[in-house]
């Protein structure tokens, strides 16, 4: 209990800091609305306006950028991890490109694949995949040598000791990748429904909030955006938990 | 160096053959002409000091490091082509802690490729071999140290391996734990009579599992003494005040100081 109390009282201290500064003034009212108002802006736009739709597309793009970088990271970076030299090859061009911001790619995804649908989930993926492609061959080169010896000397071969051994020997790292990923990919995807062609989605609802000065619906567009990133966070935290039971023991 | 009972080995008693092997790392010699024979059934301690290359060797007669030269041959075979069972040092790291306990004992038999009914049939045989009184549906980490490395044997021996390697099986084990699964270890071993090479760094470990007790020297590794271990089975912990073995432990003691620790 103490557990959930603790963090709720420091988002209502959150809170009546807010409304303490907009009490006294602190900034003209209409850059910083109040909580209730804030509050009020964004249920109305909840029930009749487009905010449903665009949570939902901002979700779904996450996740299909989310799939594809899994199903592209995952057998790679195990392929790659398990064969070290492989991997280091290819290290500095994966680090390289990890480490590039995804929003500088912009330009060149557009020329690829246009204004649409699938610039956006493309960008997304691309920066997605090589956190989980990175943190697969880590969990891959990190594995245990003594089980993936055990496994020989019982008989398994090299491809059965990929699937029996490196996979659940790389596992948590492969969720830690996963996790990281899809954070990476929700940011992504909000800042190309800002500045790629779009007309919905959480990133485009904040942006015209902003150009129409409606401040209430701004600030709770980003606490949207904000609790959908932490919740997905805490989805594969609970995931690593359950899936990893033997993890730290 | 003495030859011991090595050389008196007939061929069709000998499980293992070695010959001349060789082995060096990074430039220094760790095995030059190598000869050993093993006996069939014969439990062979391998003892010495640290950094003699005593795992290096188990290692490379398991087949999981290659040699730089010479043969190791079970019967004339190649190590790939007998069954063998291996139980590692560290049981926390050579067990699939993702697996049950049940389940890690019945992966090398899956790997084997033998039908479900003749799998559950070893795993009771097993469980009553070796006395089981836990449950194998936990997982490892749910385990004592004692208990996951009783399953390692379990899950060695499940294949009825031609050759068992031992490495310095109860080393990360308490003396009450090593005590009682060394008993029951030898119960079983002798029981199927399977060819075991036994690693250790404990003297009285290597005297009490052992038929037959190699000594090493330090690098280049020679044998400082062949020692052949005439206890009545089975061992028991009284047997490690008897003076038959009171004896055998002060004279092995003695070479050990003597060539071993190069003191002499």
């Amino acid at each position: 209990m103490r557990a959930l109390l603790t963090p709720l009282a420091g988002a209502a201290g959150f809170v009546a800091l807010w409304w303490l500064a907009t009490w006294l003034r602190v900034a003209d009212p209409v850059l910083l609305p109040s909580p209730a108002e804030t509050w009020r802006d964004t249920a109305r736009a909840l029930q009749d306006g487009p905010l449903w739709h665009d949570l939902w597309k901002t979700v779904w793009r996450t996740v299909q950028a989310f799939v594809i970088a899994s199903a592209i990271g995952v057998p790679l970076g195990l392929a790659l991890g398990a064969r070290e030299r492989a991997y280091r090859a290819v290290e500095f061009v994966v680090d390289f490109f990890r480490s590039t911001p995804a929003s500088a790619l912009f330009p060149l995804f557009l020329i690829l694949f246009g204004v649409g649908e699938g610039t956006k989930v493309a960008v997304a993926a691309f920066g997605a995949a090589l956190v989980i492609l990175f943190n697969a061959a880590y969990g891959v080169i990190n594995a245990r040598r003594t089980r993936v010896l055990a496994a020989r000397v019982m008989g398994a071969g090299e491809a059965r000791i990929l699937w029996d051994v490196l996979l659940w020997e790389a596992l948590p790292q492969i969720l830690v990748g996963m996790r990281a990923g899809i954070s990476l990919a929700l940011v992504i995807v909000v800042v190309a429904e800002m500045f790629i062609g779009s007309t919905d989605g959480l990133g485009q609802r904040v942006i015209v909030a902003q150009s129409l000065f409606e401040s209430g619906l701004m600030y709770g567009v980003i606490f949207l955006a904000g609790a959908l990133g932490y919740l997905l966070n805490l989805l594969f935290l609970v995931a690593e938990k359950r899936l990893v039971h033997w993890g730290g023991k | 160096m003495r030859q011991g009972q090595g050389a008196a080995i007939a061929p069709r008693d000998a499980a293992i053959t070695v010959r001349g092997l060789r082995k060096a790392f990074g430039g220094q010699p760790v095995y030059s002409g190598f000869d050993l024979d093993v006996r069939r059934g014969d439990i062979l301690a391998i003892f010495g000091p640290n950094g003699c290359g005593k795992s290096t060797f188990i290692n490379m007669a398991a087949g999981l490091l290659p040699a730089d030269g010479g043969t190791i041959l079970y019967h004339g075979r190649e190590v790939r082509d007998v069954r063998i069972g291996y139980v590692f040092q560290n049981y926390r790291e050579a067990l699939f802690p993702w697996l049950r306990a049940a389940d890690n004992i019945r992966y090398p038999l899956k790997r084997l490729g033998l039908p479900r009914l003749e799998i559950e049939r070893r795993l009771e045989r097993l469980k009553a071999g070796f006395r089981v009184r836990f449950d194998l549906q936990r997982y490892p980490y749910e385990l004592s140290g004692g208990q996951q490395q009783l399953v390692s044997v379990m899950r060695a021996l499940a294949v009825e391996p031609e050759v068992l390697f031992l490495d310095e099986p109860f080393s990360a084990l308490d003396y009450e734990t090593t005590l009682d699964l060394r008993t029951l270890l030898q119960d079983v071993l002798k029981r199927l009579g399977v060819t075991t090479l036994l690693v250790s760094h404990d003297l009285e470990e290597s005297i009490a599992l052992a038929d037959r007790l190699l000594m090493l020297t330090r690098r280049p590794t020679t044998v400082a003494d062949d020692v052949a271990v005439e206890l009545p089975w089975p061992r028991t912990s009284a047997t490690l005040s008897e003076e038959g073995f009171v004896t055998l432990k002060r004279r092995c003691l003695a070479v050990f100081e003597a060539a071993v620790a190069g003191r002499a």
